[in-house]
């Protein structure tokens, strides 16, 4: 018998991190971004508790800012795999008219995402959340726990963090608390590609290089998705041929120059790349411990 | 420099299919704060294009600001994560690293070195397969050396290798190399360690961590990366007997009842016949089930799902083992625990434990020793303190399936829970049953507690009145079993201070101490009440989990948690025995509300307020809610 390769031992550990939550949690739900790591996380999923349907629904937080292409692609999926999905938008941010263009990435991001998330855990009661978070992301998760203890505020307290031994999974928590699951902490980017390649997992085409309006901001290419994007002074939008290594709200996500269309394209320009992921995202330029302080006020 | 890391290929769909065939290698680093661990890992990150240029960017200002190369690229930043550390200097938590080559790919559990961390040590140690020990070439074996040593050796780790660093500080001398090697070799034995690989390097200069470079022309063995791609990968759990924790049971529909779940030792084939323990059943395997379709075969490492031929009852947390080389099963092991909280382990009290998919209750029933980790000396303990290791027996409520930790890290490694905080409070690796479960039958009585209560014309249950010291406790619960003798119950006041005098007088007033009294005091309250009687319990039991145990012992509805609360200053000023002064002139140690604590309760059956209270008033209260209760019902009332 041969020995398992490290991406088979990598899916048969999510699995065993997905069902045990699953078996020990009142209310999972897993958080669907939409993205790469998202789709492969739905797909280890529906694995795990074949041939039943994942006994969970999706929720995506909506910011109302994501790229048009995002919102038809998860509509699509779920419907495509017949699983619930909960939207979910922060009405208290579209009532204040929040708009990452007048009010910045921060107040944006904070408003839209970050409250908007607990405001949906604590209205479905959810007790679990899944989030396709991985370690080698950026230097603060290299430390978080594939099971993430949060206050009833939603708070993450590095102290309170528990350790975690072999495979065992401490679930256990007080009225109220919640937990974060990350079932990919161990994947890496390059694993992940590898595994939509081998799986053939379904993506958002934006990932792959097309023709597509932009303009240049600060070094960074926003794509012109919708008649929201304010041109500055002397602004005209060009087309080029972009891809998105990373997805979120379109004004706060840049594109990088590619012509990789296909899955191996990617994957070749992903093993000659010298810039990591995040850097697309501009949040993550806030202060080199930006992302650990939003992880403590509940980010993801 | 880096020529034989992962580096693109012009033909993709060749290179991912030899991707396909890549495995995985999990280890760990241990060693002194300053003996370049980290610099190590950012080495190997860095040399494996794991390093991106825009965090290439970051490292060079943060080399300016904070590191301590000068001029240099300072690799310690890269992998130093959170604020505060890299504040402090030095990493206090584990943190996962990942780095691939053609090969391979790793997964690095940077651990720190500081001597109050073998909590996170053992943490990553768990889920390696080889550990790095590194050692500053000019200091040779420390006590920490040995330290880390043994808690790899403890956690089950077979293969070390020895990385002899810091060597351009000590000329390169092949001299200095092989002291340390020898050093290392002597004292490695005496734990059980012999799969020992000892390189020379300089994780700051690269020598010997990547190539083999040109300043130690008479080492001949292969560098730290080389031997990391070519060492052969934990087989030990493929060629144990097959194990499988059942973590869900998957029913989609009423024709399909398959068992989810890892697997942990061994292989399974279709036909296989496996025994579900503790209960015992066997059955053939019908069908490995997955999304991919059924497989013929399935190994350690896999997640699948399990349908079998007969229809047995078998849930989560069972495990199914090959039905020819079973599992132990027992309720009473001897283990080593490893002590991860701030609280101590207190001998006596329940945790939860979980190993594999099941969740039990446990008791360390004795603590043999506590080891002394830099000596490995023996020494005589009544409690574990954190990052304390012990030998103890331990009591479960259950029976659990078990493999010794040697032989099977998942089926014989646990997690202890705190049961009021949740938190993980230990870690366990199970040696050896006491005795088998099965040969343990509590003696069944004709006569049972059933019998008695009817007899009595009551129904027998235990009244727990807990809070301070001079809070009212007795005076009320005295009260209380007059009114009962006077309906014609039977009772029986169990008093903390006559207690004491007798029973537990061999006791102090240690933590330790006081779960050992308030264990005893429960068990007899038990056997009381099985004997029939209303059984009245008057004792401080400062601690929630204590009163939980007792409360445990009994049937719900049966157990009355009565918290007395009376302020302290209310309770002080009282001091009807004196106790208050003289514990605050310090003439008494350990004095609850004093400096030890009291954790009142959470949720008492009866709460009595007893500041605003007369005695007799809460008594009548106590009286009423056990009318409510049905404890005492009207029709029961005593006919002569």
């Amino acid at each position: 018998m041969s020995k398992l390769s490290q991406l088979s031992r990598l899916e048969a550990e999510s699995i065993h991190i997905l069902r045990e939550v699953v078996a020990e949690c009142e209310r999972p739900v897993l958080l669907y971004s939409i993205g790469k790591d998202s789709s492969v996380m739905l797909h280890l999923a529906l694995k795990a508790f074949f041939p039943a349907k994942p006994p969970f629904p999706l929720l995506h937080v909506d910011t109302t800012w994501k790229f048009r292409q995002m919102i038809e692609f998860r509509d699509l999926t779920a419907r495509r795999l017949g699983m619930d999905l909960i939207v979910h938008i922060n009405p208290d941010g579209v009532a204040m008219g929040i708009n990452p263009f007048v009010h910045g990435s921060a107040l944006h991001t904070d408003i839209m995402k970050t409250q908007a998330l607990r405001q949906a855990l604590d209205r479905y009661g959810f007790d679990a959340a899944f989030g396709g978070a991985r370690r080698d992301e950026e230097k603060s998760r290299a430390k978080e726990r594939v099971v993430s203890i949060r206050s009833a505020q939603h708070r993450w307290d590095p102290k309170r963090q528990r350790p975690e031994l072999w495979r065992l999974y401490n679930t256990r928590k007080a009225k109220g608390e919640s937990l974060r699951v990350f079932p990919l902490s161990n994947w890496t980017e390059l694993d992940i590609w590898q595994y939509i390649h081998q799986e053939d997992i379904p993506i958002v085409p934006l990932y792959f290089a097309a023709d597509r309006p932009v303009v240049e901001r600060d070094g960074a290419l926003i794509l012109v998705d919708d008649e929201r994007l304010p041109l500055q002074p002397g602004e005209r939008p060009q087309l080029r041929k972009v891809r998105f290594r990373t997805l979120g709200c379109y004004p706060l996500t840049g594109a990088i120059e590619s012509s990789a269309d296909s899955l191996a394209a990617i994957i070749q320009e992903m093993l000659a790349a010298r810039t990591s992921e995040r850097q697309g995202r501009v949040i993550d330029r806030d202060g080199a411990a930006a992302m650990e302080k939003k992880k403590q006020e509940g980010y993801f | 420099m880096n020529a034989k890391l992962a580096l693109p290929a012009a033909d993709v769909s060749a290179w991912l299919a030899a991707q396909s065939g890549k495995d995985l290698l999990r280890f760990l680093t241990c060693g002194s704060v300053d003996d370049g661990k980290s610099t190590l890992i950012g080495r190997l990150l860095y040399e494996s294009h794991m390093v991106l240029e825009d965090q290439l960017e970051a490292l060079a200002s943060d080399s300016r600001r904070l590191g301590t190369q000068g001029a240099e690229l300072d690799f310690a930043l890269l992998v130093d994560g959170l604020t505060a550390e890299r504040e402090q200097g030095i990493t206090i938590d584990v943190a996962y690293r990942f780095f691939a080559t053609e090969r391979r790919k790793y997964i690095v559990a940077d651990t720190p070195g500081h001597e109050q961390y073998t909590r996170n040590m053992v943490t990553g140690a768990s889920t390696a397969d080889l550990a790095i020990i590194l050692i500053d070439a000019r200091k040779g074996v420390l006590t920490q050396t040995r330290r880390h040593s043994y808690l790899v050796s403890l956690l089950g780790i077979r293969r070390i290798v020895l990385a002899v660093n810091k060597m351009d500080l000590v000329g390169y001398a092949a001299q200095v190399f092989e002291d340390v090697e020898r050093g290392y070799r002597e004292f490695a034995a005496r734990i059980g360690l012999s799969d020992i690989v000892a390189i020379p390097v300089s994780a700051l200069r690269g020598d010997n961590v990547i190539e083999p470079g040109d300043s130690m022309p008479w080492y001949r063995g292969p560098t730290l990366l080389q031997h990391l791609e070519t060492v052969p990968i934990g087989d030990e759990v493929d060629a144990q007997p097959f194990r499988m924790p059942v973590q869900w049971v998957n029913r989609p529909h009423q024709d399909f009842r398959g068992f989810a779940g890892l697997i942990v030792g061994g292989s399974v084939r279709p036909g296989d016949c496996l025994r579900a323990l503790p209960s015992g059943f066997t059955s053939r395997v019908a069908r490995i089930v997955t999304a991919d379709g059924d497989l013929q075969q399935a190994v350690a490492g896999q997640s699948v799902t399990l349908t079998l031929e007969d229809e047995i009852d078998i849930s989560r947390g069972d495990l199914l083992a090959a039905a020819e080389a079973a599992a132990g099963v027992s309720d009473k092991f001897e283990s080593t625990i490893v002590w991860m909280s701030d609280e101590p382990m207190l001998p006596g009290r329940p945790y939860l434990l979980k190993c594999g998919t099941r969740t039990v209750t446990a008791a360390v029933a004795q603590l043999k020793y506590k080891l002394n980790v830099n000596t490995l000396e023996e020494l005589a303990a009544r409690q574990l303190e954190l990052n304390e290791i012990g030998l103890v027996n331990l009591n479960l409520d259950q029976p659990l399936a078990f493999d010794p930790y040697t032989r099977n890290r998942d089926t014989g490694g646990f997690i202890l829970i705190d049961r009021i905080n949740n938190n993980t409070v230990g870690a366990g690796m199970l040696q050896a049953a006491l005795r088998p479960a099965q040969n343990v039958h509590w003696q069944v009585l004709d006569v049972g507690r059933g019998n008695r209560s009817v007899q009595k014309n009551q129904k027998a249950c235990v009244l727990w009145f807990t809070g301070l010291s001079g809070a009212g406790k007795s005076t009320i619960a005295n009260l209380v079993e007059t009114r009962l003798f006077g309906m014609g119950r039977h009772t029986y006041l169990l008093d903390g201070d006559n207690i004491r005098h007798g029973l537990n007088r061999d006791l102090g007033f240690t933590d330790a101490d006081r779960v050992e009294n308030i264990r005893r005091v429960g068990e007899v309250a038990r056997l009381m009440s099985d004997a029939g009687l209303i059984v009245l319990v008057s004792f401080i039991s400062p601690f929630r989990s204590e009163r939980q145990l007792a409360r445990s012992l009994l049937a719900p509805g049966e157990f009355f948690e009565i918290y007395v609360d009376t302020p302290l200053a209310v309770a002080e000023a009282r001091d009807p025995k004196g106790l208050y002064q003289k514990a605050r002139a310090g003439k008494i140690r350990n004095f609850t509300g004093i400096d030890s604590p009291y954790e009142p309760p959470e949720n008492p059956e009866i709460h009595i307020d007893a500041a605003r209270l007369s005695a007799e008033q809460a008594a009548e209260q106590v009286i009423g809610q056990l009318r409510i209760a049905g404890v005492i019902d009207r029709d029961w009332v005593f006919i002569p």
